[in-house]
């Protein structure tokens, strides 16, 4: 018998759709963001975002070299943590920083625990956390004033590199004011006037032209780039979807420092990086749940610690803690999801 | 609302390579190879020997045990010998090989039934006994077990199996479209030994002329002809009497345990000819397709003819083999040679390219769910793969790995590459072993 054919187990078809197409597809989900900052931004964040993949992919190769695996940086997941990272930087931060926080990302949240697909955390997260331990300063400060935008009072043309994003006026300026019991009423009268100086940007806040980290400011073109993604089936619209719906329902009731119900939705959707969040980093496959009450489960747990977050906790924005804190407890929440089998009399 | 079941995927049909393809009757080989095993359980006793004069349909092989079946001559001739030939499910099986002397002279070993509805109820198990059917979507498990179910499973509903949810597979879409008197008689006479009340054609919606054809012929009859969204794997037991009825199969159990029968339209028509005509099971309607195939088509082939005449009938390859499979590509058994030989369970011949035949490596898992997704089970395939990697068969076990209808979907589904199904298998044959300790 000459002929030699191959065995094997079924099945003998594959789908055809790799781990890489799925990485690279999000990286081009994520270009219309990366094209709006450009533009929101200048050429800042064309370096920003390269130094920030660099960042991710030499250092992702460097492990992979040290401990005798085959490099792999082709497979595009270094890549989006690096464009991750960036996204969440405030624009005017020095270029190192971006280096700095996707490879400590990478390292010690990806490679240490045994690369793709084993870490328990998103790198990008993971590198943004860092940053902002280590140099709050510059994380919490260093704003730049997008092209043309503004919000009465706080951004003018000149002020180019301080600033403030809506979320941190809405803490510090308005939020100060409204928890203070010795507050004047002419000091609450400005805090009202501060409020609507801010919902009268919605608008701003949803095409871009705001104060904001990097890709996280045009929630349209993130919701764009999201979209494409869950219609293509590379992210799963359950987790955007309850993350984004139980923080909306939360932030409305709870969200606004002056009462209760009285939030305005859209204000608490397209500020900060609700929309980043929940359309590309709570949405990471590997760090989230895979069953599908679950991942209900997940989003809405971000969407819970979000609203804490921005409400009564320390920072302005709870989108990235949030999504960390939820990362760590999706083993439990897969351990107690299991779907129930078919014909299965109960569940396992 | 489309009738279906959760979970599933859609592979590329492929169907288009055959399915207008009418059946051609590939003529009885010089010499037939017939598996003692093809069917499932006990491999059936020779009752012939080297030197034999056998006639057509005479029983060569006996059932050994209650679940087995008997075998019959695909041809009239003279037994060569018995010998180890290469096996559809691997290794080597020993065959009855016959050399065919062209007369196809009948043994007549059945009795014709002409009237059908006055034989008893139980008679149609033994008939299917006596011909040696069994199921030919790919199972091959014994009809006659089938046919008589235990005392205190009421059968309520009869579904025939039209669904061929499988890839490249048109065998039983052109047996619809050109036998469809047949498929419902056979139909409807297994309706009538279990004593059902619902008689159901199951037809996925690619084959609409398949739909129309049978809805033809089922016409003034008391039968349901359902159109099945396409998907896969919509013709697996449980999820067509699911798409169905919405029952579960128990966990563990049979569709007899909800009052189901599932049989693929060839069984049903198999059925029709031995009670009718006396016909035992001893040839079927295979595909032969791949996109390297000449000439895909769909043949009427002897049982025990070797896969390579079916090859070579249907115009060979115009690119090296790398790959043949008995069955479709989902569920399909590789052939490390052309030389075995057609089964009763033989659905299909499917040839791929070297370039299609080898899946390449496995990457990490990326925790998509995708498989948990598709899966139609509702298992989760990855945890099951985690727990046979790191040899844990009691963690697979409680996982559900025995409730795995190994249909591939995940495999299929992975973007990693990993072959879900096969870790899934080693679990289920590992925790099998730990229970008959």
């Amino acid at each position: 018998m000459d002929e030699k054919y191959f065995v094997s187990s079924s099945p003998h078809i594959r789908s055809g759709i790799s781990t890489k197409t799925i990485m690279w597809n999000v990286v081009l989900a994520l270009s219309p963001a990366f094209l709006g900052a450009v533009y929101f931004f200048g050429s800042r964040a064309i370096y920003l975002t390269l130094v920030g993949i660099l960042g991710a992919v030499l250092s992702e190769a460097i492990i992979q070299k040290l401990s005798g695996k085959k490099i792999q940086i082709n497979d595009g997941s270094a890549v989006i943590t690096g464009v991750l990272l960036s996204f969440n930087l405030p624009p005017g931060v020095p270029l190192w920083m971006a280096f700095v926080g996707s490879a400590f990302g990478i390292i010690f949240s990806k490679q240490i625990f045994g690369g793709l697909g084993n870490n328990p955390l998103n790198p990008a997260l993971i590198g943004r956390a860092f940053l902002m331990a280590s140099w709050p300063v510059q994380m919490t400060t260093k704003w730049i004033t997008p092209r043309g935008g503004s919000i009465p009072g706080f951004f003018t043309k000149l002020d180019a590199i301080t600033g403030s994003t809506p979320l941190g006026i809405l803490k510090t300026h308005v939020g100060e004011i409204f928890a203070n019991p010795n507050s004047s009423g002419e000091q609450i009268e400005h805090a009202h006037h501060i409020l609507s100086n801010l919902y009268s940007s919605i608008p701003n806040m949803f095409f871009g032209n705001i104060g904001g980290c990097l890709g996280e400011t045009s929630a349209a073109l993130i919701i764009l780039g999201g979209l494409y993604l869950i219609l293509r089936k590379f992210s799963d619209w359950r987790i955007t979807f309850s993350y984004i719906c139980s923080a909306l329902v939360l932030g409305w009731i709870f969200g606004s420092p002056d009462g209760l119900f009285k939030m305005n939705v859209l204000f608490y959707a397209f500020s900060g990086g609700l929309m980043l969040g929940a359309f590309f980093m709570a949405t990471d496959m590997v760090t989230s749940p895979i069953t599908p009450k679950g991942r209900w489960i997940f989003g809405i747990g971000c969407g819970i610690l979000t609203v804490i977050i921005r409400r009564w906790g320390g920072y302005p924005e709870g989108v990235s803690y949030s999504i960390l804190l939820m990362n760590l407890v999706v083993p439990l929440i897969d351990r107690h999801t299991k779907p129930r089998i078919l014909g299965a009399k109960e569940k396992i | 609302m489309a009738i279906t079941f959760k979970g599933g995927i859609h592979p590329l049909e492929c169907k288009h390579l055959s399915e207008s393809k009418p059946i051609e009757v590939l003529p009885a080989p010089d010499k037939v190879f017939v598996l003692v095993s093809q069917h499932a359980g006990a491999p059936a006793k020779p009752l012939v020997k080297k030197g034999d004069e056998v006639k057509l349909g005479q029983k060569i092989a006996e059932a050994a045990g209650f679940i087995s079946a008997n075998i019959h001559s695909p041809v009239s001739g003279k037994v060569v010998k018995i010998e180890d030939i290469p096996h559809f499910a691997g290794g080597l099986g020993s065959a009855i090989i016959i050399e065919n002397d062209g007369q196809d002279a009948l043994a007549e070993e059945l009795e014709p039934h002409s009237k059908w509805q006055k034989l008893e109820s139980s008679e149609f198990a033994k008939i299917a006994s006596k011909a040696g059917i069994v199921g030919m979507g790919g199972a091959m498990f014994p009809t006659a077990v089938k046919l008589s179910p235990p005392k205190d499973k009421k059968i309520n509903i009869v579904i025939i199996n039209g669904a061929e949810c499988e890839p490249y597979l048109t065998a039983d879409h052109r047996l619809m479209l050109e036998y469809p008197e047949r498929i419902v008689e056979g139909a409807e006479m297994i309706k009538y030994a279990l004593g059902a009340k619902r008689l159901i054609i199951a037809i996925e919606r690619n084959k609409p002329d398949a739909i129309k054809t049978m809805i033809k012929s089922a016409k003034d009859k008391d039968i349901e002809i359902a159109s099945l969204k396409t998907k896969y794997p919509q013709g697996a037991e449980k999820q067509l009497i699911f798409a169905l009825t919405k029952y579960k199969v128990p966990s563990g159990g049979l569709p007899f345990d909800v009052g189901c029968y599932v049989q693929n339209v060839g069984t049903a028509m198999a059925l029709r000819d031995a009670v009718i005509d006396g016909k035992p099971l001893y040839e079927r309607v295979v595909t032969v397709s791949g996109t390297i195939v000449n000439e895909p088509k769909n043949l009427l082939a002897r049982v025990g003819t070797p896969l390579r005449t079916l090859l070579e009938t249907s115009g060979g390859t115009n690119a090296p083999i790398g790959k043949v499979i008995s069955g479709g590509p989902m569920m399909g058994l590789t052939q490390w040679s052309l030389d075995t030989p057609v089964t009763k369970g033989t659905s299909g011949l499917l040839v791929f390219p070297p370039e299609k035949a080898e899946i390449g490596f496995e990457k990490p898992c990326i925790s998509c769910a995708n498989c948990v997704d598709v899966c139609p089970m509702n298992l989760i395939p990855t945890q099951i793969t985690s727990a046979a990697k790191f040899e844990k068969f009691n963690i697979a076990k409680k996982l559900g790995a025995l409730d795995c209808i190994e249909c591939g979907s995940c495999s299929y589904i992975c973007p990693s590459n990993i072959n879900l199904l096969h870790y899934i298998r080693w679990a289920k044959w590992e925790i099998r072993q730990l229970q008959r300790k």
